[in-house]
């Protein structure tokens, strides 16, 4: 079995926090700094003497290309502008879009032109680790202090078992699902049921509560996969169930959870609830109309960086409820990882490195209100100043990242079987059947 | 023949056949260069596609050896596959009649010189400036509830009560972009109509009015046939087009929201980069490829046709008028004289309707014009 590297840069927090982040010091760290409770090995921005690498890579002034998908820019870009500033290595971020980004790495893999560090999100990573895109890391990862305190999820979605290459390094969780309930300007009314996480009952009153003076009570991606793997799962999660196998290889999106959530949103559908636009929201727009004050709760990315434009004070956040209640969340996010054809892998080393530092964690990643990588950084001042954060951090604890080697294709794909699914479902009134049948086609894609 | 006459002839197809290498090392000289852009180009390209298309060939992890058939087996069995076929026809067959219909139709508009018509040629022609992904782009914003002023707009102005879905359902979705690519590509149409609609010479137009045709009848047996070889070319254009058809269905939806939107580009996009399974996408490609050669021989076997016809019937008919409508010594003809013509020729039919009063104005009107003249000429 094998491990990959592991940072994070956003979220992906667990429950517990003893330890004190940086202790709430905002000092500018020197450069090269190592994670928490790491020392360094070398004096920063030089290789030993001896001409060994540097336990954190080097920082020599070398530039370092780095690719992530544009929908981390704003957590990405802030992390690289701090390392850039702070040392001499400099790294060249180029950010693809999101929908191209699958096919630029495929034809960087084939054409050995990777850059020296890439990021992906989570869910793609076993596939990308199993093809051998990312460098071996695993005796660095292993022996990287504060290691342990990395979210499993990750560390488990970069490592393929029976790889000799292992690698992969992430950051930025991106989901933990709350729900947000808005009080949009000059229109106060009662947000109570939308705060309360007790079963999928209790949400479709909260949506029906919601569903007030021209805003619609909920709103979801009904031409999303990617949004309702996000979103919904964690519904089947909390109540204990799951959505596949251990190995990814079976859809198990036809239980009797699942079905209860299909039935829960055809109903909501039928009533005129849920926003129309759901039907053709294939995903850029996803976000939108919730901070436009046009819907009353939804399941949203857990970063208060999401919800720029309106006004903080009046949004309310819990977490996803089950079907019969409990909680959980999708801990999504990116991993990053040095690349198989890193033309400066130690360089790299040092970024990925500092990325998991006290100093990034806390002073970038958490004041940024995004959810830090580190569990032992969760209680920082940042997030404690806001109960918000607090829930993000804690929930990511008890979340999950789903791991199958074709999940694109099985769920994120525009035309995938997944979709097909719950629209089936949602606006076409799938009966039971035609949702154990659709689930097989989930399964036959899996397993291709 | 003497010695010397046989050695002269010897040295003489010595020479000539000297010059004849010569031309012809000329003229590969000439093509080479074509002929490198083809073989590195389209050759090389497709070879290497056909082995692809022959192999277990992943994205991330290349060739693993060949597997034939097992790719074009593939293809039947994908439950995408046929909904793409089905798709792409239904898609082309509208859009190409809408297309073509509409090119015409503003083509016959603008064609005559008026007032407003350089204004119109402009405003056809300026969404061609935009190019097909910044169109896409601009329509998606366009149709969107969150972000685009059409509802809004509609709304103020009391047309609807709800916000059009554009792309909620599959209809919804396939009309808004078909509508996108006539907002588009009508100018292109347009303008290569017009281009076919002035080459045809005023004269016919003349004659036929003069003939006592009416518009009906000028543009079904005039300007129709004669527009053929431009019709021909928007057809195959167009076609051709609309079966690569994938940047505006990928940018507007990326083919959803049912799997029924899905062209058949869009399929081996994702058999490529989403499926991660170039062997399986060349194979599509191949499939492709050999429908769109086999529709353009087609087209190219109707077209050859279509000009057969026309020098058949149609570059008679002038001169049967021309015949018909004066005598040897250039005066006019006070009848027709062959009724066995009449069936040859359009205009004599006409003429021929309208009696030989009004024949002998027609024929006077135009016993001195060029159209005559040069018509005689044609026939002598």
């Amino acid at each position: 079995m094998v491990v990959a590297a592991i940072l994070i840069l956003g979220a992906c927090g667990g429950t517990t926090s003893t330890s004190t982040p940086a202790g709430g010091e905002s000092a500018a760290p020197p450069p090269s700094e190592a994670p928490a409770g790491s020392e360094s090995a070398a004096p920063a921005g030089s290789p030993s003497a001896a001409g060994a690498i540097p336990e954190q890579g080097v920082d020599d002034g070398s530039t370092i290309t780095m690719w992530s998908r544009a929908a981390t820019e704003t957590r990405v870009q802030s992390q690289v502008d701090e390392y850039n500033a702070t040392h001499k290595n400099k790294v060249e971020l180029r950010l693809v879009p999101t929908d191209e980004y699958v096919s630029v790495v495929g034809n960087a893999a084939t054409a050995n032109e990777l850059p020296d560090l890439f990021s992906a999100d989570v869910v793609f990573m076993p596939n990308w680790t199993s093809a051998g895109l990312f460098a071996d890391l695993t005796d660095r990862i292993d022996n990287l202090p504060g290691i342990e305190n990395v979210g499993a999820a990750h560390i488990d979605a970069s490592t393929w078992e029976g790889k000799e290459v292992r690698a992969a390094v992430h950051h930025r969780p991106v989901g933990v699902d709350v729900q947000q309930g808005p009080v949009p300007a000059g229109r106060p009314r009662s947000r109570q049921g939308a705060n309360e996480p007790e079963g999928i009952r209790r949400r479709r009153r909260a949506v029906q509560a919601l569903n007030i003076d021209g805003t619609y009570g909920t709103y979801f991606g009904g031409a999303c996969g990617g949004c309702n793997v996000f979103t919904w799962w964690p519904i089947i999660w909390a109540g204990g169930g799951d959505v596949m196998n251990a190995d990814g290889t079976e859809a198990l999106l036809n239980s009797a959870d699942a079905k209860e959530i299909y039935k829960t949103f055809n109903a909501l559908w039928d009533e005129g609830v849920i926003n129309p636009e759901s039907q053709q929201e294939a995903g850029p727009t996803w976000t939108q109309p919730f901070p436009a004050g046009k819907v009353g709760v939804m399941p949203m990315p857990a970063s208060l960086q999401e919800s720029e434009g309106m006004p903080l004070d009046n949004l309310g956040v819990v977490a996803i409820a089950g079907v019969n209640g409990g909680e959980s969340t999708f801990v999504g996010g990116d991993s990053i990882g040095i690349s198989k054809d890193a033309k400066n892998p130690e360089a790299a080393w040092n970024f990925i490195t500092w990325m998991l530092g006290d100093h990034n964690q806390v002073e970038v990643v958490a004041k940024g209100g995004n959810v830090v990588a580190r569990t032992d950084l969760a209680d920082n001042q940042y997030s404690s100043a806001d109960p918000r954060l607090v829930l993000f951090n804690t929930i990511a604890g008890k979340g999950k990242t789903p791991l199958a080697k074709n999940f694109n294709a099985a769920f994120n794909d525009p035309q995938s079987p997944w979709i097909q699914l719950f629209r089936a479902a949602v606006f076409d009134d799938a009966d039971d059947a035609k949702i154990d049948e659709l689930n097989n086609g989930i399964t036959s894609v899996l397993q291709e | 023949m003497s010695v010397a006459s046989r050695l002269t002839a010897r040295r003489l197809t010595g020479r000539s056949s000297a010059w004849t290498r010569r031309r012809q090392l000329t003229g590969v000289a000439y093509a080479l260069p074509t002929v490198f852009f083809v073989v590195v180009f389209f050759i090389l390209p497709l070879l290497l596609v056909g082995q692809m298309s022959a192999s277990d060939w992943k994205l991330l992890t290349g060739d693993k050896g060949i597997n034939f058939p097992t790719n074009y087996g593939a293809l039947n069995s994908s439950p995408l596959f046929w909904p793409a076929i089905e798709f792409t026809i239904r898609y082309t067959v509208i859009v190409t009649v809408l297309l073509i219909g509409l090119g015409l139709a503003l083509a016959l508009i603008v064609q005559e010189t008026s007032r407003w018509v350089g204004m119109l040629r402009t405003v056809f022609l300026l969404p061609l400036a935009v190019g097909l992904a910044a169109a896409s782009l601009l329509f998606w914003g366009f149709y969107s509830d969150q972000i685009g002023p059409v509802n809004p707009l509609l709304q103020d102005a009391g047309l609807i009560d709800k916000p059009i879905l554009f792309f909620a359902t599959h209809t919804n979705a396939f009309l808004s972009t078909v509508f996108m690519i006539i907002w588009k590509f009508v100018g292109l149409y347009m303008l290569i109509l017009l281009v076919g609609l002035q080459a045809i010479s005023t004269e016919y137009y003349e004659a036929a009015s003069i003939d006592g045709a009416g518009r009906w009848q000028i543009f079904r047996h005039i300007t129709l046939p004669l527009l053929r070889p431009s019709l021909a070319l928007a057809l195959i254009l167009c076609v051709t087009g609309s079966l690569l058809a994938f940047d505006h269905f990928y940018l507007l939806t990326k083919g959803g929201p049912t799997t029924r939107r899905s062209p058949i580009v869009q399929l081996i996009y994702q058999q490529a980069f989403v499926r991660q399974n170039l062997g399986t996408a060349a194979a599509l490609s191949l499939v492709l490829l050999a429908a769109l050669l086999i529709l353009n021989l087609m087209w190219f076997r109707l077209l050859r046709r279509g000009r057969q016809w026309h020098e058949r019937t149609v570059e008679p008919r002038v001169d049967v008028r021309a015949d018909a409508l004066l005598r040897a010594d250039g005066r006019p003809r006070d009848h027709l004289p062959v009724p066995a013509r009449v069936g040859r020729g359009v205009l004599v039919q006409r003429a021929g309707r309208l009696g030989p009063g009004a024949l002998a104005t027609a024929s006077a009107t135009t016993s001195g014009s060029s159209t005559s003249r040069k018509a005689c000429r044609a026939t002598s």
